[in-house]
């Protein structure tokens, strides 16, 4: 990426700019992507963009930043993520 | 537009400081989506400015201008010169307030970057509460709300921010909901395709702010539009329509479900429901809703001249 020199603060972007965010999470989403039919509803409404949506339209999670929110498992019209505690 | 149809490419990167279930960084997700990567992002102080200003990382990837909290607007006339003046009239420039930042300490500097015409987008998320200083009332905070400085409830009504807006004779003001993401992805493109000042206005619920568990999130947008404490409605050169759920409210064609639904809820309502419920206050909200839909019929009767 480009580095500009300026008489100000400047910051540059990058993934976990506040950390690890993941490593504030309570809950684990876990999808079963057996009965999962690919609406898209978790990677769209998912704050973070923690919901990796692959080329098949097939989704996983992020782990390293998701945050464990749940709105994922919530909006899931089929019920197909569930919250797991963390160890 | 579906859910399918949004874009992939993600300009937000993951691993930013917001609280978890945060629908600020998910209508900025959708917001950049929407506008691509020839933005520049003006966003006064807020939420957005304390995830957006660390040093020397950022989720952005697209520039932020962060600025004082009563500049949002006059920042973005200067940036939108500046860019005329490098020859780069196609890059949006936003800027991205909280209600903080436009009802109550960013109004004159955005009243004036409307009126003078500027050709920018006004983006107002409204979590009805100075959150980030740590839940404090604004002029968007609903009546009977708890925040730290209105602790037995606010005892005033809102403001009407769209409609101060539409009496700028604005070619485009909106209102959306983080709950109903693929008609917010429709509105930003839409001002994005127009010349001029346009508003928009996202509704987004704030699970620490607001007290409830933070899973039910879109949820709680979603009962605000169905309660009708909330309105989908666009307002193209003054001509005002409502939209999706609204629409249909209006029409007559669904009941608005009653308040309650929504306050009870959520934690800064509590104190209406217990230890005993407080009648007055409640029928006093319904009351105010009913007469919003009320003036919501003239509204999109008349809308608002422009020109």
């Amino acid at each position: 990426m480009e580095r500009y020199t300026a008489d100000t603060t400047i910051s540059y972007p990058c993934d976990g700019a506040a950390g690890r965010t993941g490593g504030w999470r309570d809950f684990r989403p876990v999808i079963d992507l057996t009965i999962c039919i690919r609406c898209l509803r978790c990677w769209a409404y998912c704050p973070e963009g923690a919901v990796l949506r692959a080329d098949d339209d097939s989704v996983s999670i992020n782990y390293d930043y998701c945050k464990g929110c749940g709105i994922c498992a919530y909006e899931c019209p089929k019920k197909v993520i569930a919250m797991e505690r963390e160890e | 537009m579906a859910i399918k149809d949004l874009p992939r490419e993600e300009l937000m990167h993951p691993g930013a400081g917001s609280c978890p279930a945060c629908t600020d960084l998910l209508t900025l997700r959708m917001t950049l989506k929407a506008l691509g990567p020839k933005t520049v992002l003006v966003t006064p102080a807020s939420c957005t400015a304390s995830v957006a200003c660390g040093y020397p990382k950022t989720p952005f990837g697209v520039p932020v201008l962060t600025m004082a909290f009563a500049a949002g607007g006059a920042a973005a006339s200067g940036a939108v010169a500046a860019l005329h003046r490098l020859g780069e009239d196609d890059v949006n420039v936003v800027v991205w307030a909280g209600d903080g930042g436009t009802y109550d300490i960013g109004l004159q500097s955005m009243s004036g970057a409307m009126e003078r015409g500027t050709n920018f987008i006004f983006v107002c998320y409204n979590n009805e509460i100075y959150s980030n200083t740590g839940v404090q009332r604004s002029g968007a905070t609903p009546f009977g709300a708890w925040t730290t400085t209105t602790w037995k409830g606010k005892v005033d009504q809102r403001k009407d921010m769209p409609a101060i807006m539409l009496a700028h004779r604005l070619p485009y003001v909106a209102t959306a909901s983080a709950s109903y993401i693929e008609d917010l992805y429709r509105k930003v493109q839409k001002a994005a395709s127009i010349r001029g000042p346009k508003y928009l206005e996202f509704h987004i619920p704030c699970a620490p702010g607001w007290r409830f568990p933070m899973e039910r999130t879109i949820e709680m947008g979603r009962l605000a539009v169905e309660t009708g404490a909330w309105a989908l409605f666009e307002a193209d050169d003054g001509k005002v329509e409502f939209n999706l759920r609204s629409k249909q409210i209006l029409d007559g064609k669904t009941q608005r479900k009653p308040i309650e639904e929504y306050l009870e809820l959520q934690g800064r309502f509590a104190h209406l429901f217990r230890p005993e419920r407080d009648e007055e206050a409640l029928a006093g909200i319904q009351q105010f809703i009913d007469r919003e839909w009320e003036r919501y019929k003239q509204l999109a009767a008349c809308g608002m001249s422009v020109g």
